[in-house]
């Protein structure tokens, strides 16, 4: 790569990112609909199903609330996720994602630059959830807190990078709000985040263990309980659990770059 | 013309099985305002987005500054700026963040780069709005924003796709100023499209395409001088019985358009009072006016150019 075009490359990504910074900040409404949604999920959840809700074999004390903590950390990444991506179609229909397609700028650079924007989103919000845990009465320590900011940093990357698979095929929001009902809510519903697979039906445990989300919740857990053997029977382990979210934030990343080689039809209206 | 800045050699694109473009071929020359003008669904804008990078064509070649427009995108797309129909701006940011972020995607940073942003500022009058966010500007200065926004690397050539739409008539002649003075000022090429015979009458060239094909390229003044004389309209109760009898009666062309017929004439203001006498009760009302791009279309295509907005 000669340095004119390393300059192509590195520029546009950096000002792709900022940009995704300032927007979603402007947009107050974004932030609390990302992060303000499901803490309340979580706290009415949590409080409601409380000690009603056992996993099995855990300890006296383990209540819903702290069972339902990783999956609401994941809910923040993809929440965050989806509506940075929703930007993409956004961005296409109003005309700015035009000026950036005819720019001297290859689209690898434009697809990290996205990515990476809303990945970060996603991790600064997960982050300032991670500082609810010494309410829910876990304390970790540094080895824990750096593995599990690893693992939120992979997971944010894989579904930002999710999203911005489906978004940039999308002509419309509306569109994309169906597949987030259709597709990505039930996708985090069946990771483990709402319910243990171990009291599931076999196909949903069968379906459970397809999903690569359900390692990136499994990985957060193992993080939160860093010394402890889980409860959770049938867990994976935290190898297993780190290849396949980093698998799947790989997996993504190349999908959306193949994606954005193609032309698509928003971009011929 | 010397070695042509634009070459476009029989430009044809289909999207699925229908034919937008059909070996459509033109060139342009430095420092030319040159103007695509057709009906929306003309084609014009599917030329737009081969010229821009955008869209690769199914047949055909487009070479601009001697690069192929498909093989060597990014050396053409750092010599040309691109102002889009749509509006690229982002709304949410301030008018320097916007071009800000522009300079970055074309490599400008730092000191050149708030250089150039200030200077086009000054230059649109936009230098006091830098840091308002753009969704609280007018729809002209979003347009000077955009210019700017286009300009901001010092591209050799500006395409701009429908400028004036949306834009009333002060702001509309506002930019065609601003157009002239890039190419008179800095050397600029500038390539449009519009759907506006006014528009494309201030250009120095243009090409009209009509259901993808060119049907006409040359100056607006040449294109006119073709129709001859003026071109009379008569209101007739029987448009098609008076048509056949005028080209009998004095062996010229005469076609029915919209219920008028139509004439194209050397002196027609003379013409007019033979034609009264001759054909007495038949005509309800006559006018005669100096052709227009209008009827170079009419007489290119034999229907009426439709995308004109009221």
């Amino acid at each position: 790569m000669s340095n004119t075009e390393r300059n192509y490359f590195l520029l546009p990504s950096l000002t792709l990112f900022w940009r995704e910074m300032v927007r979603f900040f402007r947009q107050r409404d974004r932030v609390v609909g990302a992060l303000a949604t499901p803490i309340v999920f979580w706290l009415l959840l949590g409080f409601g199903l409380g000690k009603s809700f056992k996993t099995p074999g855990a300890p006296e004390g383990h209540g819903y609330l702290e069972y339902f903590y990783a999956g609401t950390l994941v809910m923040i990444l993809l929440f965050t996720a989806i509506f940075s991506t929703i930007s993409v179609i956004e961005d296409r229909r109003e005309g700015f994602l035009q000026a950036v397609l005819v720019a001297p700028v290859g689209r690898f650079a434009i697809v990290l630059g996205k990515i990476l924007g809303g990945t970060a989103l996603a991790f600064v919000q997960g982050l300032i959830f991670l500082a609810l845990t010494p309410f829910v009465g876990l304390s970790l320590n540094a080895e824990s807190i750096l593995w599990i900011i690893g693992v939120m940093f992979l997971l944010s990357f894989a579904l930002t990078g999710l999203g911005f698979l489906i978004a940039w095929r999308m002509e419309s929001t509306q569109g994309f709000h169906a597949i987030m009902n259709l597709f990505l809510i039930p996708l985090w519903l069946l990771s483990g985040a709402v319910f243990p697979a171990t009291g599931a039906p076999a196909i949903l445990r069968w379906v459970m263990n397809c999903n690569p989300v359900t390692y990136g919740v499994s990985a957060i857990r193992q993080g939160l309980y860093w010394n402890l053997t889980l409860p959770a029977a049938g867990m994976p382990s935290r190898t297993v659990n780190l290849f396949v979210t980093i698998l799947f934030a790989i997996a993504m990343f190349v999908l959306s770059l193949a994606a954005a080689q193609r032309t698509t039809r928003g971009d011929l209206q | 013309m010397n070695e042509p800045l634009l070459d476009v050699e029989a430009v044809t694109h289909r999207y699925g099985t229908r034919t937008a473009l059909n070996s459509v071929s033109f060139q342009v020359a430095r420092g030319e305002i040159f103007a695509l003008l057709g009906p929306n669904g003309g084609g014009k804008t599917t030329l737009f987005r081969i010229l821009s990078t955008l869209v690769a064509p199914s047949e055909g070649r487009v070479h601009m500054f001697g690069y192929d427009v498909v093989l060597q995108q990014g050396e053409i797309r750092r010599r040309i700026g691109v102002v889009f129909q749509a509006p690229s701006l982002d709304r949410k940011l301030t008018v320097s963040e916007n071009l800000r972020h522009q300079g970055h995607l074309y490599n400008l940073h730092g000191h050149d780069l708030q250089k150039r942003m200030d200077e086009l500022l000054e230059r649109f009058g936009m230098a006091d709005r830098r840091n308002d966010l753009v969704e609280t500007l007018s729809g002209g200065q979003r347009r000077r924003v955009e210019l700017a926004k286009g300009l901001l690397h010092k591209p050799q050539v500006l395409l701009l796709d429908e400028p004036s739409t949306g834009l009333d008539p002060r702001v509309r002649r506002e930019l065609s100023d601003y157009l002239e003075r890039l190419r008179d000022e800095d050397g600029m090429t500038i390539l449009l499209t519009t759907h506006l015979m006014e528009e494309a009458d201030r250009c120095g060239r243009l090409a009209i395409l009509d259901r993808g094909k060119l049907v006409a390229l040359s100056t607006p003044q040449e294109l006119k001088d073709q129709i001859g004389g003026d071109v009379i309209s008569v209101d007739a109760k029987q448009p098609q019985v008076l048509a056949e009898q005028i080209s009998k009666r004095f062996g010229m062309e005469a076609r029915v358009l919209d219920g008028n017929v139509r004439i194209e004439r050397n002196n027609g203001h003379k013409f007019i009072t033979e034609l009264v006498e001759a054909f007495p009760g038949q005509i309800e009302a006559i006018s005669i006016h100096k052709p227009t791009l209008e009827d170079v279309f009419i007489r290119m295509t034999g229907h009426r150019f439709d995308g004109e907005e009221t």
